[in-house]
């Protein structure tokens, strides 16, 4: 098992024709099962032509009426994002994947109310991935988002970060020890987004087939400590844990719109603090998170 | 992006909150004109820099006469304003706002946020204006009240009164008060800000409430579409390397210690910096040069990196995804030639391509060292620069 994705997943791409869009849509399907699991792309000025063999719709309700899919990923550029995302909640899809970095953080906070408001209406609950996220990947299963496949391997250790390359830093020590990963999950480094640590590392909690979490976190924001409270009370599984951004500036956006401190609680020191208290395995050395891992199991 | 009191002030009365009348001034004789324009008797002049604390540094001076206004012009433009937010080194500055004076019976403060939690706008208001409320928040939290006004619906009535009450607002100024919340939030929304902070608020002795100051933050991902604001931009503000830099879409930030460092990806940059102080030395910069790094790129950030003469040594660490090492280590050395390096380099690649990559470094002929781990590249390059 894995969390959130599997082989079987049936995977719409919204921004297929775009030029992000189609170089990871090829990839994606060239790995594992990639070629069964990316079954649609949407396009209103393309519908009824296909890229890479998958047939583009108008929408991602027509898309998902013909192909069964349940879950999108997302290419749009900045300015169209978050009415993808839109487009995706209102089709009642289970998960929307949004990897477009530079969404203005209104559009997000629009769209993210309007999903709550649908829900709190009883209309069903689109959870959402990112944005500005690599996505997420189930080893020899599937792969969803801009990740390297090769470095991963198909194992029983979840990973969860906001950030990219750290996320591929952690698989790749993973797997170089001769652990694999159950699923890896990158949630995105803006400040107003879907998923939260707190969400994965309960998703990884349930989920049979992961043993133990790395969760890499950075500078700004509480979601960090959320989920390290909640661990503390609820997680069977050991935990490695890492910030990024101990040597950070107060006040600068360090890349990531979401990596800003500006309060106490949003520096590196005060969230590797915390996940100590709530029991994590805590590193201020990036390099030994997978070492210390396998000193847990 | 950040702008100057002045432009915010300009911002607010567009959303029809109340400010002070003042000019903004780029000399001593404009500023002298400006207080004569504007009449009356008392007058404030304001140093016009990016940053907060300017009263407590000297910048901010009432005149009671044209002289006045005259002398104090004169001692601020031109000044290195250090406050609390500049640095050690100050700011210099090169703006002056010349304003009416106020008759101020009571400060409050008041700020629009994105608040990450709720995902919604906090308003927050506070009876003790004036004061950093960082300060008012750590010592009396009690005296901050919040509102979360959710983005479909806007502040609503009860919210802003909540907050009106909150403060204290006396009953004959709480119609301008709440007023006043309201289109702080419109303004906050519509402009795409990411901050919208006005400390102090003040009650006059009429019972007017007014925005003293502001206090502006706009989304760096909505500039696109706030052409107004973009124009506010003043550059004389901003570091001039990370102007450089984000010309080539580089994120670069300077900080104060001697190891340069290039990195793909914001989070990995940042763990490259962690990692360097681990191990005994000082990041001098953050850089990513971002996913779709090109030997011009890497060029670019080279020459920025190596602008700021306190380097005495570059690491530059590598995860090959989509981007490949082979097309990094080109980048690199071509990078170090160009540049004519003459501090020790480090370089840690890892991911697609690797040993391609590894391979062009090692023909290069360069001085590089290579490094399997984040952790031996920072040894390496601490042990280097030593």
């Amino acid at each position: 098992m894995s969390i959130l994705i599997n082989k079987d997943t049936r995977i719409i791409t919204q921004g297929i024709t775009g030029k992000t869009g189609q170089f990871h849509t090829e990839k994606c399907i060239e790995y594992a099962n990639g070629k069964n699991c990316f079954v649609a792309g949407v396009n209103p000025k393309k519908a009824g032509e296909s890229i890479f063999d998958v047939p583009i719709f108008a929408s991602v309700k027509e898309a998902k009426a013909q192909t069964a899919a349940t879950v999108s990923v997302i290419y749009v550029p900045p300015a169209g994002a978050a009415a993808a995302i839109w487009e995706a909640c209102e089709a009642d899809l289970d998960l929307a994947i949004c990897i477009t970095e530079g969404i203005p953080v209104r559009d997000m906070l629009i769209v993210r109310n309007r999903m709550r408001q649908k829900e709190a209406g009883g209309g069903k609950k689109t959870l959402l991935l990112g944005p500005n996220c690599p996505g997420l990947i189930t080893p020899d299963e599937v792969k969803i988002g801009i990740m390297p496949g090769h470095i991963h391997r198909k194992g029983r250790i979840g990973v969860v970060s906001r950030s990219g390359t750290l996320t591929y830093e952690a698989v790749a020590q993973l797997t170089e020890i001769g652990l694999g990963q159950s699923s890896a999950v990158g949630i995105g480094g803006d400040p107003i987004n879907g998923l939260k640590h707190i969400d994965i590392m309960q998703a990884f909690n349930d989920d049979p087939e992961t043993d133990a979490v790395i969760m890499i976190g950075e500078i700004g924001g509480p979601d960090e400590a959320d989920a390290a409270r909640w661990c503390k009370d609820n997680m069977k599984k050991p935990i490695v844990g890492f910030i990024a951004g101990v040597t950070a500036p107060a006040g600068k956006r360090m890349g990531h719109a979401g990596a800003l401190i500006s309060g106490g609680a949003d520096t590196a020191d005060a969230k590797l603090g915390i996940m100590e208290e709530c029991g994590f395995t805590v590193t201020r050395n990036p390099s030994e998170m997978a070492k210390l891992l396998k000193a847990l199991l | 992006m950040k702008i100057h009191e002045y432009q915010g002030k300009e911002i607010l009365r567009k959303f029809g909150v109340a400010t002070p009348r003042g000019i903004p001034c780029f000399s001593v004789d404009e500023a002298v004109k400006a207080a004569q324009e504007l009449g009356g008797s008392i007058w404030v002049v304001k140093a016009q820099i990016h940053a907060g604390g300017r009263g407590k540094g000297g910048g901010v001076k009432l005149a009671r006469s044209p002289d006045e206004v005259r002398a104090h012009a004169s001692a601020i433009l031109g000044m290195q304003l250090k406050t609390h937010q500049t640095g050690p080194e100050g700011q210099k500055v090169r703006r002056l706002l010349v304003e009416d004076g106020a008759d101020i019976k009571k400060e409050y403060y008041v700020a629009a946020l994105t608040d990450r939690a709720t995902q919604k706008v906090a308003i927050m208001a506070s009876s003790e204006g004036g004061m950093d409320i960082e300060e008012v928040a750590h010592s009396t939290p009690e005296k901050i009240i919040k509102v979360f006004a959710d983005p479909l619906v806007g502040l609503t009535d009860a919210q802003a009164q909540q907050l009106a009450d909150g403060i204290g607002v006396p009953s004959a100024s709480q119609a301008q008060a709440i007023d006043t919340f309201k289109k702080l939030y419109t303004c906050y929304m519509e402009t795409d800000a990411s901050l919208a902070e006005i400390n102090p608020l003040i009650l006059e002795g009429n019972g007017n409430i007014k925005a003293l100051d502001a206090k502006f933050n706009f989304d760096a991902n909505a500039l696109y579409r706030q052409q107004e604001i973009v124009a506010y931009r003043d550059l004389d503000e901003e570091d001039a390397d990370e102007i450089e830099a984000s010309k080539f879409d580089l994120a670069y930030i300077s900080l104060d210690g001697n190891i340069g460092c290039l990195v793909n990806g914001a989070g990995l940059a940042m763990a490259t910096m962690d990692t360097i102080k681990l191990f005994g030395a000082e990041p001098a910069n953050f850089l990513d040069v971002g996913g779709g790094a090109t030997t011009e790129k890497v060029t670019e950030a080279f020459k920025i990196m190596l602008k700021n003469t306190q380097v005495k040594g570059i690491l530059v660490n590598i995860f090959g995804g989509i981007m490949k090492c082979d097309t990094i280590a080109t980048g690199v050395v071509t990078a170090a030639r160009e540049t004519h390096l003459a501090v020790p380099l480090v370089v840690r690649m890892k991911g697609t391509n690797e040993d391609l990559g590894k391979q062009i470094l090692a023909e290069s002929g360069l001085p590089i060292i290579t490094a399997d781990t984040m952790a031996d590249a920072a040894t390496k390059i601490v042990a280097a620069v030593q």
